[in-house]
């Protein structure tokens, strides 16, 4: 459980120092009168959407440590073993790579209100995040048709498991691209639509981040990490 | 009188969302079914768990009754009994208590607290009941399916969860958690809104310290369900593949009817982590908001303000904290290493801490208050009293040496009932006399609610203060029938009938307690705006119930925290958080 226990460390960190900003010192009792809050008076305050989506990744992050702790913990029984990574999964990453690079790119257009290029990042970005989709579904056939089947063995499992819940997350991640795509195109303000390209292009960042870590974990490269982690509770 | 430097300019406009934000209902559908008002979210909500915990009233009768009068009815045998009390717990904790607290009061009542016009993501919001909704269908369903329901305990323990002796194995245990996965999803849309709303949607001059201490409960618990429930997710979805895909997360190599199943090398004990890594934060996901109401009750009926604001809130955020480090005081009997016990008997036992806080300070509110014994004080004093009681025999199992013998007793059955169960049900049922008011603008009938609560609260320790006895003497839960034992003498057995009894007169008590919502609909005294003289915001709405939009024009302007009752000096006894101080009264400033 030590990788939840490290990433929920993280969240309390940051709810630390969030709410040290807070005033909970302050006496409200003693107070009366127009409290100008901390939110108002910065004035800059991030939009409540990104704020949500924030949360909402706060707790994506969270599911993909508790499944990388049932990984941890699984992977030290007897039964075992670990299978060979497709060498597609570095074509995949490679892509998805893009795709938050276009993503990225269609947002800073974004800023400069270049419509154009963020209709051409936005679809670009779409287009390798379904080639990563495919590429995934191609590794998971390569790997079934070398007989690696989802119950034969733990490490298969939690592969086609994980990859699974990454790519059911970056297909719901399609659909708010989808949305943010179309209302470019209807509405032709680059301006209504920047925090939506915005929240696209972190939401893939993340979602590339988490790919990594899983890759990490999936090809073996984090297995000296994961020992050192596992000895920290034992 | 006031040390800290803050800004009393007069004339500071309302903080106001703009027009646009706020989604308007166009028929009756979208304004009473598929409503993105939080209002009606919080109504939905709560009408959907109060009756789905009725399901699990009627499944806890047919136990008592089993356990009470064993071998009488014929129509309970044991695969009943074991789907009986999987159901009861599984509704109970899940289906009944997180969605009434968060989804029910958490809709209701944040937007109304902080001052805000709705949720902040309305439509996300009407998702997530409809999701909720779906879950409970589908939890409905597992009683209509070939097999039945799942027995497998509450718990859900793999491997028996999902082999062929445990009852509802065809259909029930998939049923059962694709259920519990809808209500994660469904249920983390409607926390991204509480959470969102408490840290964005505040009204003017509401700071953090000026919350009422219910909003920091359920903004608290809120967020730990959010980063809980996904260990639940994870669990439910690896067995739901070793049931269907025969992978072998958790289920170890064995044979079952003579028969080597296809599994091989899982570890139940990974299952045991990661639903009490969900499961002990859950238990602090029903009590914090319940901490939260208890607070507002009674400051409110006591006249006085709450004793130790900060340390409340310091409280809340604490045990928060702590609760994620604790789980594994569930798993003392599964054979961990020893150390673990011991640290985990350690953070169990300094989480009391922070309890024991909350407790004093409530009692503190209480020392020379103006107590005022109305039905939802009534509730929350019997809310103290049996969450110190939960809390006095949680102290004994949080020890391993304590917890080794008395494990998978009747003691911890009584434990869990009191301190998760009775003392939260207090809290709603105090929260739900309290602000009935304000949700229909009548009152509930008295006589009805006094007899629903003498009768519930004496009830209810009919029924579980006996137990722990039984507990002790080492009789066993999930028993469907005891039997001839050398242990149990023949009291015990007539303890067993009384309880039984007393659990029918209890669960009759909730019928009245139904006919008193809907009689009182129609019936009820007229309310008024603020029956009970409460401060906080809630209470200062235009209109009773608060209108769509909850305020006129104008958002309110917040000058003070919530808990202003009988100042030195005041006019009335209470003074609204929207009311101006005198200074600025002067220089024309409205509430």
């Amino acid at each position: 459980m030590s990788a939840i226990i490290l990433f929920m460390a993280g969240i309390a960190a940051i709810a630390g120092w969030w709410l040290s900003q807070q005033r909970l010192a302050a006496k409200p009792w003693l107070e009366e009168g127009v409290l100008v809050d901390l939110r108002e008076q910065s004035g800059s305050s991030p939009p409540t959407a990104k704020i949500g989506l924030g949360v909402f990744l706060a707790v994506v992050g969270s599911l993909f440590a508790l499944f990388i702790s049932a990984y941890s913990m699984r992977m030290t029984m007897v039964d075992w073993r670990a299978l060979p990574v497709p060498a597609l999964l570095w074509f995949n990453t490679g892509v998805l790579v893009l795709s938050s690079v276009a993503l990225q790119w269609a947002y800073t257009a974004a800023r400069r209100d270049d419509i154009d290029g963020v209709i051409l990042g936005l679809l670009s970005g779409g287009a390798s995040a379904v080639t990563f989709l495919i590429g995934q579904l191609l590794a998971w056939r390569q790997l079934a048709g070398a007989g690696y089947f989802v119950a034969s063995n733990p490490a298969n499992s939690f592969f086609y498991l994980i990859t699974a819940v990454h790519g059911l997350h970056l297909m719901g991640g399609l659909v708010a691209l989808g949305r943010t795509t179309s209302k470019v195109w209807l509405s032709a303000e680059v301006i209504r639509v920047r925090l939506s390209v915005e929240l696209c292009a972190i939401y893939w960042h993340f979602l590339l981040l988490v790919w990594l870590v899983l890759l990490g974990l999936l090809t073996g490269w984090t297995d000296g990490f994961v020992d050192i982690c596992r000895q920290l509770l034992t | 009188m006031v040390d800290v430097p803050f800004d009393t300019v007069a004339g500071v406009p309302p903080a106001e969302v703009g027009e646009v934000d706020l989604y308007h209902p166009k028929s009756w559908w979208t304004r009473y079914v598929f409503s993105q008002d939080a209002k009606v979210i919080a109504i939905q909500y709560s009408i959907t768990a109060m009756s789905i915990g009725m399901v699990a009233l009627v499944l806890s009768w047919l136990m008592r009754l089993q356990l009470g009068f064993p071998g009488t009815f014929s129509f309970i045998d044991p695969n009943q009994y074991l789907q009986f009390i999987t159901m009861h717990g599984m509704i109970m904790v899940i289906y009944l208590l997180t969605a009434l607290f968060l989804g029910g009061f958490g809709n209701y009542l944040i937007p109304l607290m902080v001052g805000a016009r709705d949720m902040v993501f309305p439509y996300v919001n009407m998702l997530s009941y409809w999701v909720y909704l779906l879950a409970v269908v589908v939890l409905v369903s597992t009683f209509f399916v070939p097999g039945g329901p799942t027995g497998a305990g509450w718990t859900l323990y793999p491997p028996q969860a999902i082999l062929s002796g445990t009852p509802g194995q065809d259909w029930g245990i998939i049923l059962m958690l694709a259920s519990l996965i809808l209500f994660i999803i469904g249920f983390t849309m409607g926390g991204l809104n509480y959470v969102v709303t408490v840290l964005q949607a505040r009204t003017r001059g509401m700071t953090l310290m000026r919350l009422p201490l219910t909003v920091w409960g359920i903004f608290t618990a809120t967020v730990m369900a959010l980063l809980a429930f996904p260990a639940l997710l994870v669990a439910s979805v690896m067995l739901l593949l070793d049931r269907l895909l025969g992978t072998s997360f958790f289920m170890p190599t064995l044979v079952e009817m003579g028969q080597l199943t296809k599994y091989g090398g899982g570890s139940p004990i990974l299952f045991q982590h990661l639903f009490w890594f969900f499961g002990h934060p859950e238990v602090y996901i029903v009590a914090l908001p319940a901490f939260g109401i208890i607070s507002d009750l009674i400051s409110v009926h006591a006249r006085k303000n709450i004793f130790g604001y900060r340390m409340m809130v310091w409280a809340i955020v604490a045990i928060g904290a702590l609760s994620f480090v604790v789980w594994a005081h569930h798993m003392y009997v599964s054979g961990m290493h020893p150390y673990f016990g011991f640290f985990f008997a350690t953070t169990t036992l300094i989480i009391a801490i922070p309890t024991a806080i909350k407790v004093y300070n409530w009692v503190l509110t209480l020392w020379r208050g103006d107590i005022h014994l109305t039905i939802p004080m009534l509730f929350a004093l019997a809310f103290i009293v049996t969450f110190v009681n939960g809390g006095l025999t949680g102290l004994f199992l949080g020890n391993v040496v304590v917890d080794v013998p008395l494990s998978d007793t009747m003691f911890v059955v009584a434990h869990f009932h009191m301190v998760m169960g009775i003392a939260p049900i207090m809290a709603v049922f105090g929260g739900i006399y309290h602000w009935y008011p304000k949700i229909t603008g009548r009152m509930l009938n008295e006589v009805l609610g006094r007899f629903h609560f003498w009768v519930s609260f004496l009830g209810a320790y009919a029924i579980f203060f006996p137990m722990h006895y039984l507990g002790l003497l080492g009789m066993p839960r999930r028993y469907h029938d005891i039997g001839e034992t050398a242990f149990v003498p023949a009291s015990a057995h007539d303890l067993n009938a009384f309880m039984s009894v007393a659990a029918l007169i209890v669960g009759f008590a909730q019928l009245v307690f139904l006919f008193n919502l809907v009689w009182s609909l129609f019936k009820g005294k007229e309310a008024g705006g603020n029956p009970w003289g409460a401060a906080s915001l809630e209470w200062q709405t235009p209109e009773t119930p608060p209108g769509h939009g909850n305020w006129g024009k104008d958002l309110p302007i917040v000058y003070r925290w919530a808990y202003d009752y009988s100042v030195p000096g005041a006019a009335r006894d209470f003074v609204p958080q929207n009311e101006p101080p005198a200074g600025l009264l002067a220089q024309g400033a409205g509430p």
